[in-house]
């Protein structure tokens, strides 16, 4: 408990909650590039998070055996199984460069209006092609494997 | 804790290592195994390649390597670090009553961990070589 610090003997209501005006809610804005990649960063990172179950069922199948193994690739190898790989690429592609133009932001930079545009579109167009140029190094390397 | 009855103020109670307990520890840490997986990001992902169209003998070869396991390892235990911390933020933000939170912030620990302990075992075991 700390010493009571007021100087004078009016003492703040402690139990009546304050009415303060609120700021207006999200809704209430226009809806911004910026606004809609925040959302995106928080949902890629929520995808990766179940994706993990994904690389440790890889992990643990070839730890296993050719049975096991052999299971997971026909699985990565289904149209389904592809689209979700694929899908996931992405998600880490784009919360990769999403959060290089959080660090941008963390060290103080960028915060002018064209600025954070650049970036966030910079994010956008770099996760994308990054995955692409992923998947044409992966089946021109593994393709005929 | 103070209730809102305290006379402490609010600047006192956040002071030091804050409401939390553990000040800006989680906000560090974020960072840090964000950058490692910056840095350990080409790596894993040639790994990867590396393994397309391979059978179960090849990929535990290649996995059970010295040099790629460690690499796995290290890119294991940041990323599930972190994904736990950024989980922990998303439950925070979302989840407003007390014992539910409480439950998801738990149940989000459990996964990471389980999910970390898993991959790490796998690598181990492919390295090992049993």
């Amino acid at each position: 408990m700390g010493r009571p610090r007021s100087h004078n003997n009016i003492k703040p209501p402690m139990t009546a909650r304050i009415e303060r005006p609120l700021s207006p809610h999200l809704q209430t804005y226009r809806w911004t590039l910026t606004m809609a990649l925040s959302i995106v960063h928080r949902a890629t990172g929520i995808a990766l998070y179940f994706g993990t179950l994904l690389l440790a069922w890889w992990l643990i199948a070839a730890a296993s055996g050719p049975t096991a193994y052999a299971n997971v690739q026909a699985f990565t190898g289904s149209v389904i199984g592809k689209l979700i790989v694929f899908g996931y690429t992405w998600a880490l592609m784009h919360h990769l460069v999403s959060g290089i133009r959080h660090f941008v932001w963390d060290l103080g930079y960028g915060f002018k209006a064209n600025e954070r545009e650049a970036l966030t579109w910079g994010a956008l167009v770099a996760g994308v092609s990054l995955t692409v140029l992923i998947w044409i190094i992966a089946y021109a390397v593994g393709g005929g494997r | 804790m103070s209730g809102p009855s305290s006379m402490r103020t609010p600047l006192a109670r956040v002071r030091n290592l804050g409401a939390s307990h553990s000040g800006t520890g989680d906000f560090w840490r974020q960072r840090l195994t964000a950058v490692s997986m910056v840095l350990l990001i080409v790596p894993v992902i040639t790994v990867v390649i590396m393994l397309i169209g391979r059978n179960q003998a090849g990929a535990a070869q290649i996995l059970g390597s010295l040099p790629i396991a460690v690499i796995l390892l290290l890119f294991i235990i940041a990323s599930t670090w972190h994904m736990k911390i950024g989980m922990q933020v998303v439950i925070e933000d979302y989840v407003h009553n007390e014992k539910l939170k409480l439950a998801s912030v738990m149940a989000n620990n459990f996964f990471c961990f389980a999910v970390a302990l898993t991959s790490i075992y796998a690598i181990l075991k492919l390295s090992s070589g049993v």
